[in-house]
């Protein structure tokens, strides 16, 4: 359903994560008594100054009531909207126009140009009063926030609510036909604890009342008054803070789209003492009899003051430059705009301020980083400042440019692409982050970059260096290629080989050969730095002869190796196949064919095997040890804290919808394929088998052996975390948040990944059922220990990436899950997992290892095409 | 066929074309006082030199001879010479009386000169221009009083109302609300137009088309595009679009964001251009050609025309254009028309 879409002279979305509507509420004569003195000693400027403050304390919509006897309600909303209306930096945001006498909401409606909310009206007056109303605020173009109460009173139990919501929405829907979606329910929200056994069931009945409405009224949204939940404990803040948050919490758990709260009032829910936050709960979902006692004794012990230790920030005090410096380092970003401004001013001239303090507190963070006192998560964090200072800077900038200023002193310039056909980035952009906090340039062209692309935009920006990155084996191809392709240019620019799937001896072996100038492999962002300042510093001849010395000694070894090792043919290799026990094999599935399955993040997080996440962040070390280990435990910990707090937003306002589809198909094998028996067809699998040779006993495997040659099963899969995630990480990056950018992309893989463990045990236990009594935990699942694999096309089991096309064909794994496939077989959205299922006792996986040119050509010909064509699928596993 | 299916239909189909200036057109007359005056106002007391609206009664074989050219150069649609014919604008000329007149020979001559162009391959349809008026709903004229404003929203809707029924009376087949400047004053319009239906029993589409001030991408109420669109979403509209202000150059960006977020149409008439040293609009018909392929090609629009200094020669050109694209469709999950 769409979402509540708002406007004042900015258009504003309310969607699942905007959490809770940060309402201003300080403009409304009923809250507020100073407000309430000015309008009454007509004092409107000041009034005016209010709303300012709101508006710059984040408010996104303004709250605005008038409701008082000793005023007349609507001349004054009249003259204060014309008068907010007068101020941009106040109408930009949305009206909440407040009132219980129907002639100020529409004296209010009257003055307003955007769409605003009104709050609110009810059933209260009876139906035919409510659809006049309705009707009116239609056709001004307003959402409507309805109370829940009828002719018969205010609603104060489930039964009631739901009712009264049920019979105001169909009246809205079906009588007035006002849009679903402008519909907010306000099912009262009643003080707990107070006592009296009549409010036990409050918090709860409005949580099932929520519950009801999303599930039964479509588009509604549902709203209500946070505080009034915490009456009883009017003076104890730390008692009301704990309970608006645990409230705000679960209610958007049961389906509350906004709360209207004031965010002082608020702290951060996990951030709860852990005794007050069972109490709270105890009391909001009324677990016994005794739990309001309990809060109320235990409140005793909380003092009133706040339990928050306040933040150290001594550290304003020192001189601007400091401040900066100390911000930087420390990745703080809340007050770098004033510093920006106060340098500004200073110093007088924008480029100054960013060769001055900005590059001086970066390179304390270069320092640091390279001399391993800070780690990847904070060097990005402090670019996530410098980035926010540039942006304030950069109307300064053009000023200045334009007025015939400064030319920027040339930067070192680096061009970063993921090469055509992959669409994987995160090493890639944390690089970039690292290069640009070292006063690199980056010329940052995104993923899936065809080879075109990068080299005239490396000649037309006139780039230092070029860094290529890529993490499916497809891509080492097209390293070769780019790096021909500048060589037949005469280019001589370093390139910089990087990536998941590159390696030291496959860029000695395939890439430096085939250019003359520096090609140099770079596997971690913290090595970025230093090969690129060596590559551009006096030493650079040096230091790039120096590499080429050592990737020819490299290529040599290689070759040697392969020499010293022939393999077996593949006749004798297919004679030596794994021979399959059929007591073995797995049961007949209880669910054959294409299922499609969705989950939520809530599953997939208990799933989720966090090693290889601190990796993608360079941080090594096997989870949870990692997070206590000497040297980066403390970053490991820090960094695992901001992720788990991502995933509890993710999951709140289920950010994702992870979806995917299996398929569970009678199978045979004829030699090295798998045929799939499927609606009348038999679709092969093709499988590679080794070729090395083994010792005694050993065979040589192919994935296909774990199939019997008639009455079998395999399965396949393809799960993705969904685009929503890839969408919402552009964001944050368009946005210059590198840092959630590239943690919410590394949580994304780790979900898909997850999403394939889960799905593999659901498999396992129900669908295909061949392991319906197994009990493993998350580490077991981790370490392999269950019956059965899923090896995946393009790892080393199975390294044809073609295989994913038949995968995806079986399952219309496209239109099922959004997964698409680029043109050299990478999954977008890169959180993606597609395999096959073996279910049999003893399948296992291996490394396919090299193949030979009869194995090739066997293929090819499997395949249906020409051997040419074959070899760069399979480049890497070629021996030849 | 109903007339709204039939239009809904067509538009589906292909990209709409709505006509050019009336504004350009008339000046190429050169009237002057007495042109203006004609027979029936010869005696008139005060000066009616500009009152272009006012021709339809004065002049009306001039007005129906721009809307020919028009229709004869491919305009699906052509507008009644009425931007001006509410009871605030020609309160200039003190002929509000006349308002309610000029809209139902307006809408006539247009009704008549669409009728001779239908063929049933393409029907044309005559749209009911209303323009903004010439005072601001939410911003105040006096600088030191920003409280103040010179006209409510509820004198707003009764002076709407007026020209709307009129319009309907002469038969019009869709109304347009346009050169919108202050969203406010668009919502009045539409508040009218609804009742107006409420009351009549009718229900003509209704079309939108806001102005973009300048560059800021604001419109003079200081709303963006998408703020503008959200404003007035909760009428069901035929479509919703830019005009004015802006060439179509510069209008492409802002036509770009309703084309992604509107459920609506989307239409764009632009200005020939900027105005040159001499205030004149004077982009070629080749050159505004070029830009407005730019809208087709990206599949931004469905309705498409021209505003200050385009004339026949332009829609022509664009009318070519127009048949060869492909037409915008609504974007996914918002709801039919």
């Amino acid at each position: 359903m769409a979402n509540l879409r708002l406007s004042g002279l900015d258009p504003l979305e309310l969607t699942r994560e905007s959490n809770f509507m940060n309402v201003g509420e300080r403009t409304n004569v009923t809250g507020s008594r100073k407000f309430l003195r000015l309008i009454k000693e007509d004092r409107f400027d000041e009034a005016v100054e209010v709303a300012r403050d709101q508006v710059e304390g984040g408010a996104q919509v303004l709250d605005v009531n008038m409701d008082e006897g000793m005023i007349d309600g609507a001349e004054a909303m009249t003259k204060f909207l014309n008068l907010l209306a007068a101020e941009p930096d106040i109408a930009r945001i949305p009206i909440m126009i407040d009132s219980s006498k129907w002639e100020i909401i529409v004296a209010g409606l009257k003055c307003v140009q955007g769409k605003s909310i009104v709050n609110s009206i009810s059933l209260k007056g009876g139906e035919e009063e409510f659809i006049r109303q309705a009707r009116y605020i239609q056709r001004m173009g307003a959402a409507v926030i309805i109370m829940a109460f009828d002719e018969k009173g205010q609603a104060d139990t489930y039964e009631r609510r739901i009712e009264i919501c049920e019979r105001a929405y169909r009246t809205l829907v079906d009588v007035v036909n006002f849009n679903p979606s402008d519909i907010i329910f306000d099912p009262n929200i009643f003080p707990v604890a107070t006592g009296m056994e009549e409010h036990r069931r409050n918090a709860l009945d409005f949580f099932e009342a929520t519950q009801w409405i999303k599930e039964n009224l479509p588009g509604a949204k549902v709203s209500g008054g946070v505080s009034n939940v915490s009456f009883s404990f009017r003076g104890n803040d730390a008692v009301r803070e704990a309970m608006h948050s645990a409230f705000l919490f679960h209610g958007i758990r049961y389906g509350m789209d906004m709360g209207i709260v004031n965010p002082t009032q608020l702290i951060v829910y996990e951030e709860i003492e852990e005794n007050l936050r069972k109490h709270v709960e105890d009391v909001l979902f009324d677990k016994d009899e005794d739990a309001a006692e309990r809060l109320l004794e235990f409140a005793q012990s909380v003092s009133g003051e706040r339990k928050k230790s306040e933040r150290d920030l001594s550290w304003r005090e020192a001189p601007v430059e400091k401040r900066m410096e100390h911000a930087l380092v420390n990745g703080i970003g809340e007050f770098i705009e004033i510093d920006t401004r106060e340098a500004l001013a200073e110093l007088d001239s924008p480029l100054r301020v960013i060769e001055g303090p900005l590059m001086d507190g970066m390179n304390v963070v270069g320092d640091l980083f390279g001399s391993g006192k800070m780690f990847l998560p904070q060097v990005v964090k402090s670019a996530r400042v410098m980035k926010k200072a540039v942006a304030w800077l950069e109307p300064y900038l053009l000023e200045s440019m334009k007025a015939g200023g400064q030319a920027n002193k040339a930067k070192p310039k680096i061009l970063l692409a993921t090469v055509k056909g992959d669409v994987h980035d995160i090493g890639k952009n944390i690089v970039s982050v690292v290069l640009q906090c070292n006063g690199f340039e980056v010329v940052d062209l995104g993923v899936m970059v065809p080879p075109e692309k990068i080299l005239t935009t490396a000649l037309e920006e006139k780039v230092d260096i070029i860094g290529l990155s890529g993490l499916i084996t497809p891509s080492l191809d097209e390293m070769v290629f780019l790096a021909k392709e500048m060589e037949a240019r005469k280019l001589d620019l370093p390139l910089l080989i990087g990536g998941a799937t590159t390696s030291r001896a496959h860029t000695a072996v395939k890439i430096a050969p085939v250019y003359s100038g520096p090609v140099i492999h770079v596997n971690d962002a913290s090595r970025s730095v230093p090969t690129a300042q060596k590559l551009l510093s006096t030493e650079s001849s040096n230091y790039h002869g120096a590499i080429r010395e050592e990737y020819i000694k490299l290529a040599e070894q290689y070759s040697k190796r392969q020499q010293s090792k022939p393999i077996l043919s593949l006749e004798e290799a297919r004679a030596n196949a794994f021979i399959l026990d059929r007591t073995g094999k797995a049961s007949r599935p209880n669910k054959l064919g294409v299922h499609s399955i969705t989950t939520d993040v809530r599953t997939l997080r208990q799933y989720i095997d966090w090693t290889p996440f601190f990796q993608t962040w360079d941080l090594h070390g096997k989870f949870p040890r990692v997070l206590k280990d000497e040297v980066v435990g403390e970053q490991a910990s820090a960094l695992y804290e901001d992720a788990t707090k991502m995933l509890d937003q993710m999951e709140r306002e289920r950010w994702a919808s992870p979806s995917g589809v299996f398929g569970l198909f009678p199978a045979h094998r004829i030699d090295d394929d798998v045929m799939v028996e499927h609606n009348g067809e038999a679709i092969p699998f093709l499988s590679l088998r080794q070729q090395n040779a083994k010792a005694a006993g050993a065979p040589n495997f192919a994935l296909a052996d774990f199939i019997d040659t008639q009455d079998d099963y395999i399965g396949c899969f393809a799960v993705t975390a969904g685009i929503e995630l890839a969408k919402r990480a552009d964001d944050f990056e368009a946005r210059g948040d590198d840092y959630n950018s590239i943690m919410l992309k590394a949580l994304a893989d780790r979900i898909a990944e997850a999403f394939a463990e889960y799905l593999h045990e659901r498999v396992r236990k129900d669908y295909w059922g061949y392991a319906s009594d197994e009990n493993l935990d998350n580490t077991d699942l981790i370490a392999e220990k269950y019956r059965g694999i899923r090896p995946a096309p393009g790892y080393p089991a199975c390294p044809d990436h073609l295989e994913k096309d038949t995968i995806f064909k079986l399952l219309k794994a496209e239109e099922s899950t959004g997964i698409t496939l680029t043109e050299q077989k990478a999954m977008y959205p890169a959180a993606s997992v597609s395999g096959y299922y073996f279910g049999h006792r003893d399948a296992k996986y291996f490394g396919l290892g090299k193949i030979g040119k009869d194995q090739v050509e066997d293929y090819a010909a499997r395949r249906g095409i020409a051997v040419e064509l074959a070899e760069p699928w399979l480049g890497p596993t070629l021996n030849y | 066929m109903s007339l709204n299916s039939e239009l809904s239909r067509i538009a589906k189909e292909r990209i709409l074309v709505l006509d050019g200036a009336m504004g350009t057109m008339i000046q190429r007359h050169k009237l002057d006082e007495a042109g203006y005056r004609g027979e029936r106002y010869a005696d008139y007391s005060e000066p009616l030199m500009g009152n272009n609206d006012l021709l339809s009664i004065t002049q009306p074989e001039i007005i129906l001879d721009i809307h020919r050219k028009y229709l004869a150069a491919g305009a699906d649609l052509i507008e009644t010479n009425t931007f001006n014919a509410n009871r605030i604008s020609q309160a200039d000329y003190g002929l509000e009386d006349a308002v309610v007149e000029i809209n139902v020979e307006s809408a006539k001559l247009a009704v008549q000169a669409a009728k001779e162009y239908s063929t049933p391959d393409k029907p044309r349809f005559v749209v009911g221009s209303i323009g903004p008026t010439n005072r601001t709903a939410s911003l105040s004229p006096d600088v030191n009083n920003p409280g103040f404003r010179a006209v409510t929203f509820d004198e707003l809707v009764e002076v709407y109302s007026e020209q709307v029924e009129a319009l309907i009376d002469g038969g019009v087949h869709l109304l347009m609300v346009e050169t919108v400047f202050d969203t406010l004053n668009a919502k009045a319009a539409l508040f009218a137009i609804q009742s107006v239906y409420d009351r009549l029993g009718v229900e003509l589409p209704i079309m939108v088309s806001g102005t973009i001030t300048d560059a800021s991408g604001r419109t003079l109420s200081g709303q963006t595009v998408e703020a503008f669109l959200i404003s007035l979403e909760h009428v069901p509209l035929f479509s919703i679009g830019l005009n004015c202000a802006l060439g179509a150059e510069q209008l492409r960006p802002y036509i770009q964001t309703l084309a992604e977020k509107a459920p609506f149409l989307v239409s764009a008439h632009p200005n020939a251009g900027l105005p040159n040293a001499f205030g004149e609009y004077d982009e070629s018909p080749e050159k505004m050609g070029n830009q407005i392929s730019e809208f087709i090609d990206r599949n931004a629009v469905n309705i498409i025309g021209g505003c200050c200094g385009t004339t026949p020669e332009h829609i022509a050109t664009i009318a070519r254009l127009a048949q060869q694209g492909e037409v915008r469709a609504l974007p996914q999950n918002s709801e039919a028309l």
